[in-house]
């Protein structure tokens, strides 16, 4: 099959645009978690998202319409969680987290029938991304980006010293509850492409990639959506090619990376 | 004379415990006022507290004779923290990115970084001496380095009022001469107002007009020229009746 023939099944097209806009979104928010060490919150909502798609399933509702409301709610508890309880946001992340599997579970045992959609998110699967799914990622990601765009020295600035940041007149907690938020949004954006054991991967690995290379932080947005992007086109392109999962052909793409900037750095 | 920051019975508390029990003091326009006192004696809380950063138990602050809660004209604050050592070394910040941070107070949402920002940044790290850093990373530069790019960041909006919390403690005795000239330079050209917390009790003699000696509670503020003409802080504290308070800071 040649790479015109390829290009022309609208799956793929679907799979390339919906991929990309995801893989340069998780990157840019990736980064600010990475500098932050929150990078594990993705792991622990992409959990959440588990239960909420579950949820949705269950219902009869589109998972998508359940799973973004309940996992921006579970970003905004973890935030919470550890103001308020006097508990360390690891901890958060994990009580949180375990909640959002534990209803999964519960939740798939109690239905008939649900569970292979419901494994199918496990480990995502682009290539079988629906037009409206294509769509809602698309727009949400623009969303995103638009939105670190307009608070990017925000987010920059409470990122590399929160406490200084309170002294410009930064109004750190609400940066801190929309980079949640938005982390919320991008992890179930992130679902279709890696599925739910893979997200943080998308979130983590450009932006450590990328901080491996990077002596401005702007450069390292820009590597870090560049690994990222080269990563899922390739990805979609290999995976289709050897038969392979998609979502891992990905996460095993942005590992090379991060593998290969590591011994440039080491050598360099 | 202007005051600058007030406070009236400012009381501050960690959970149970009183940091700062009923200090009052005002500073005014074109002061440089050494904060002294023993580790734990809250000089850092009280920094803290003008800033914004630490909520007041009781008393007021006052900051341009406008109450600290609904203070929000940051540009003319400019701050020096305390802790530098705590740079993460993983970000992958440049000099310029880190100064044009000292900006952001003067800018409304969405703050964009303009051209004439550069230039101006680009003259701040000229006037100290530090044009040459400006692409470096921040974490790759000596404590010194760092600690120019830091006070060129708390300058960066032109302040009135520049809070520096032991600001000397990573330098080399050049640097820190150096250092001290550029507050002083900025004190009196700029009539900038400085408050200075060290322990370098030499440089608050030599530079400092006011002195503000902190033990949980105002122990004593006075004009260095009234307590210590000679500018030799630590031997007018052994002549004077402020004789103990000095030994209990050592």
């Amino acid at each position: 099959m040649d790479i015109i023939q390829f290009l022309q099944y609208s799956f793929i097209q679907k799979a390339f645009v919906a991929g990309s806009f995801v893989a340069i979104t998780c990157s840019c928010l990736g980064l600010f978690l990475v500098l932050r060490k929150m990078s594990l919150i993705g792991d622990g909502l992409s959990h959440v998202s588990f239960g909420a798609i579950a949820l949705g399933l269950f219902f009869g509702v589109y998972p998508f319409y359940v799973a973004v409301p309940l996992v921006i709610l579970a970003s905004l508890l973890i935030l919470k969680i550890s103001e308020k309880a006097r508990i360390y946001g690891d901890a958060a992340i994990g009580i949180v987290s375990a909640v959002g599997i534990a209803g999964g579970v519960i939740l798939a045992s109690l239905s008939n029938g649900f569970n292979v959609d419901l494994f199918s998110y496990l480990f995502g699967n682009i290539l079988a991304i629906s037009t409206t799914e294509a769509i809602l990622s698309m727009i949400l990601s623009a969303i995103v980006l638009l939105a670190i765009y307009f608070f990017y020295w925000d987010l920059f600035s409470a990122t590399f010293d929160e406490e200084y940041a309170k002294t410009t007149g930064i109004k750190t907690n609400f940066i801190n509850s929309f980079l949640t938020v938005l982390t919320a949004i991008v992890v179930v954006l992130s679902v279709k492409v890696a599925g739910i054991m893979l997200v943080s991967a998308l979130l983590i690995l450009p932006a450590v990639t990328a901080l491996q290379v990077s002596h401005k932080f702007k450069t390292a947005l820009f590597l870090g959506a560049l690994f990222s992007f080269v990563s899922v086109v390739a990805g979609i392109i290999l995976s289709f090619i050897f038969d392979l999962p998609t979502g891992a052909t990905i996460v095993m793409l942005n590992a090379l990376f991060f593998a290969l900037a590591y011994v440039w750095k080491k050598i360099s | 004379m202007k005051k600058i920051i007030e406070t009236i019975n400012l009381s501050v508390h960690y959970g149970q415990t009183e940091a700062l029990k009923d200090v009052s003091f005002a500073v005014e326009q074109g002061d440089f006022v050494g904060l002294v006192g023993p580790n734990g004696g809250g000089k850092t809380t009280l920094a803290k507290s003008v800033l914004g950063l630490l909520p007041v138990a009781s008393g007021k602050i006052l900051l341009f004779n406008q109450a600290i809660e609904s203070f929000d004209d940051f540009k003319r604050i400019g701050y020096l923290p305390q802790k530098h050592t705590g740079i993460n070394q993983l970000f992958p910040a440049s000099v310029e990115e880190v100064v044009l941070l000292g900006i952001l107070s003067s800018k409304k949402w969405p703050r964009k970084i303009n051209q004439k920002d550069r230039q101006r940044i680009d003259e701040l790290l000229k006037s100290l001496g530090i044009s040459n850093l400006k692409g470096k990373l921040i974490s790759e530069l000596s404590g010194g380095q760092q600690q120019k790019v830091f006070l060129a960041r708390a300058i960066a909006s032109e302040p009135e009022l520049l809070i520096l919390d032991e600001p000397s403690t990573a330098l080399d005795p050049n640097s820190r001469e150096q250092f001290f000239a550029q507050l002083k330079e900025l004190n009196s050209q700029k009539k900038t107002t400085i408050i200075l917390i060290t322990h370098d009790t030499g440089y608050v003699g030599k530079y400092a007009n006011k002195l503000l000696y902190i033990d949980r509670k105002l122990v004593f503020f006075v004009k260095i020229a009234d307590f210590c003409p000679s500018g030799e802080i630590e031997s007018c504290f052994e002549k004077s009746d402020k004789h103990i308070i000095w030994h209990q800071h050592k």
